[in-house]
């Protein structure tokens, strides 16, 4: 019996990691739909105000950190919806490892697919907005960190929101009131690092979200997803 | 001790000492909200600075500092339906919620209407209000995340969780917030009120605060003896106690 109870947690989380990256593989456009979309509205911003360099450089950090917060969104809507629906996640909440430990490699896969991404191309979209390339650093460390904030918050909310009917807008109304402090301390640190300031403390503020939601986080979306299945 | 407690765990006793504090608690609120509007609306001075706009103050201080109480008392009521599985703690969470989203939308109310004559606009980008709107949402989140679910029971340990994450969130907010507004300080705001309140004005507001308090706890009584008789209408203390 021992060498059953015994579960390697780390082989568990290795496989299961690649498990849901191959499932990403295959199924590609879950995968570049977001950053389409990211794009997208990036597109329609200076369509919208005007083609004006100098205005658009102002209003970069503002407006890329507003889209990276929308496709997180989306992202979050797709999260456990898959899993629920072919039995998986009843499978996960039933298995010998703690299920706030069974969620964090389809988070870290969806992050990888997701927030790494769209932090490592994010530059290109700056410079379609005018932003230097010296700040491409801190536009990606921020977004590396806010993404993962932002998808560990949002998990909470679709495991809570994952088995009701038309989900998606409540999912939104639910977790982008939580999103704030990650916007301002995202914002604040690019505006910071434009105008030749420091944006070390607001990007060690982001670092302590980060494992303050890897602390916290997958206690809420167990207990979420535990609702959600009615265990 | 523990009797005394385990009581606030069961429907009748609840539902019983609700029908008994009522009728002392709503003469009282009714009293004290009179006596708190008059004394502020026509007996305290008037503001050197603001003159009579500032008697405001009045309504807005007290359903914001109640706004922000009222998350707290749902959430903890939230933490205690999760812990010990209390089922009476569900319906006071479901009571509190939207008397706290009422609290907090007439401070926003009230504070845009006051804004108009002190700072020239109906609304301000100011820290507080920011912060208070964002409450707003959480409350309407909770409020949404309930009616969601046709299964009560689940949608009110969703809540619960919900609501949990959101105390744990609010500071940070509000930290956040404060730190934006002090990147984006406008310089044309004054904040007259932020000197020192005078004792004529400083009583009758802090009335106002513990009645609007009052006023909190009689809404949630009546709130919770309504979800109490809609919950347990088949059940034979109820139809016992509303035949007697």
């Amino acid at each position: 019996m021992t060498e059953a109870r015994d579960i390697d947690i780390l082989h568990y989380c290795r496989s299961q990691t690649v498990r849901q990256l191959m499932l990403m593989v295959r199924s590609p456009s879950e995968v570049v739909n977001p950053l389409l979309f990211f794009l997208l509205v990036i597109v329609l911003f200076p369509l919208g105000l005007g083609p004006d360099p100098e205005q658009l450089s102002v209003l970069a950090p503002g407006i890329l950190w507003v889209v990276a917060l929308l496709s997180n969104l989306m992202i979050c809507m797709r999260l456990f919806v898959d899993d629920l629906e072919d039995g998986s996640l009843e499978q996960l909440a039933m298995a010998r490892v703690p299920l706030s430990i069974a969620v964090l490699p389809q988070l870290l896969a969806s992050w990888l697919a997701s927030g790494l991404l769209l932090s490592v191309v994010s530059p290109l979209f700056g410079l379609m907005l005018g932003l230097p390339l010296n700040v491409a650093p801190v536009l990606i460390a921020s977004l590396l960190m806010g993404t993962a904030i932002m998808l560990l918050l949002g998990a909470v909310g679709a495991a809570l929101t994952v088995g009701v009917q038309r989900g998606g807008i409540l999912l939104a109304l639910l977790i982008l009131p939580l999103y704030v402090p990650i916007l301002i301390a995202g914002t604040r640190a690019l505006n910071e690092a434009l105008q030749g300031g420091d944006p070390s403390i607001a990007l060690a503020l982001l670092g302590a979200g980060v494992t303050g939601g890897l602390v916290l986080a997958p206690l809420a979306i167990a207990a979420g997803l535990r609702v959600s299945l009615e265990l | 001790m523990w009797r005394i407690v385990h009581q606030f765990g069961s429907p009748p006793w609840v539902y019983r000492f609700c029908d008994r504090v009522i009728p002392w608690l709503l003469p009282i609120t009714v009293v004290a909200l009179l006596t708190g509007s008059i004394w502020g609306l026509l007996f305290a001075p008037t503001d050197y600075k603001q003159g009579d706009s500032y008697r405001i103050i009045y309504i807005h201080v007290p359903a914001a500092v109640v706004a922000l109480a009222g998350y707290y008392v749902m959430a903890l009521a939230g933490l205690v339906s999760l812990v010990w599985r209390v089922k009476l703690a569900d319906t006071a969470m479901r009571a509190a919620a939207p008397i706290g989203a009422a609290y907090t939308a007439i401070a926003l109310i009230t504070g845009a209407i006051w804004g108009k004559p002190t700072w020239g606009a109906w609304w301000v980008w100011d820290a507080r209000i920011t912060s208070m709107l964002i409450l707003f949402f959480l409350y309407v989140g909770v409020i949404a995340l309930f009616e969601a679910y046709e299964n009560k029971t689940v949608a009110a340990r969703a809540c619960a969780i919900l609501s949990l994450v959101g105390t744990v969130n609010i500071p940070i907010i509000y930290k956040s917030v404060d730190w934006w507004y002090s990147l984006h300080q406008p310089a044309s705001i004054k904040f007259t009120g932020s000197s020192a309140i005078d004792a004529s004005m400083l009583y009758p507001l802090l009335g106002m605060i513990i009645t609007f308090y009052a006023l909190f706890a009689l809404l949630m009584m009546l709130n919770l003896k309504q979800s109490l008789t809609e919950e347990y209408a088949q059940s034979a203390w109820l139809n016992k106690r509303l035949t007697a």
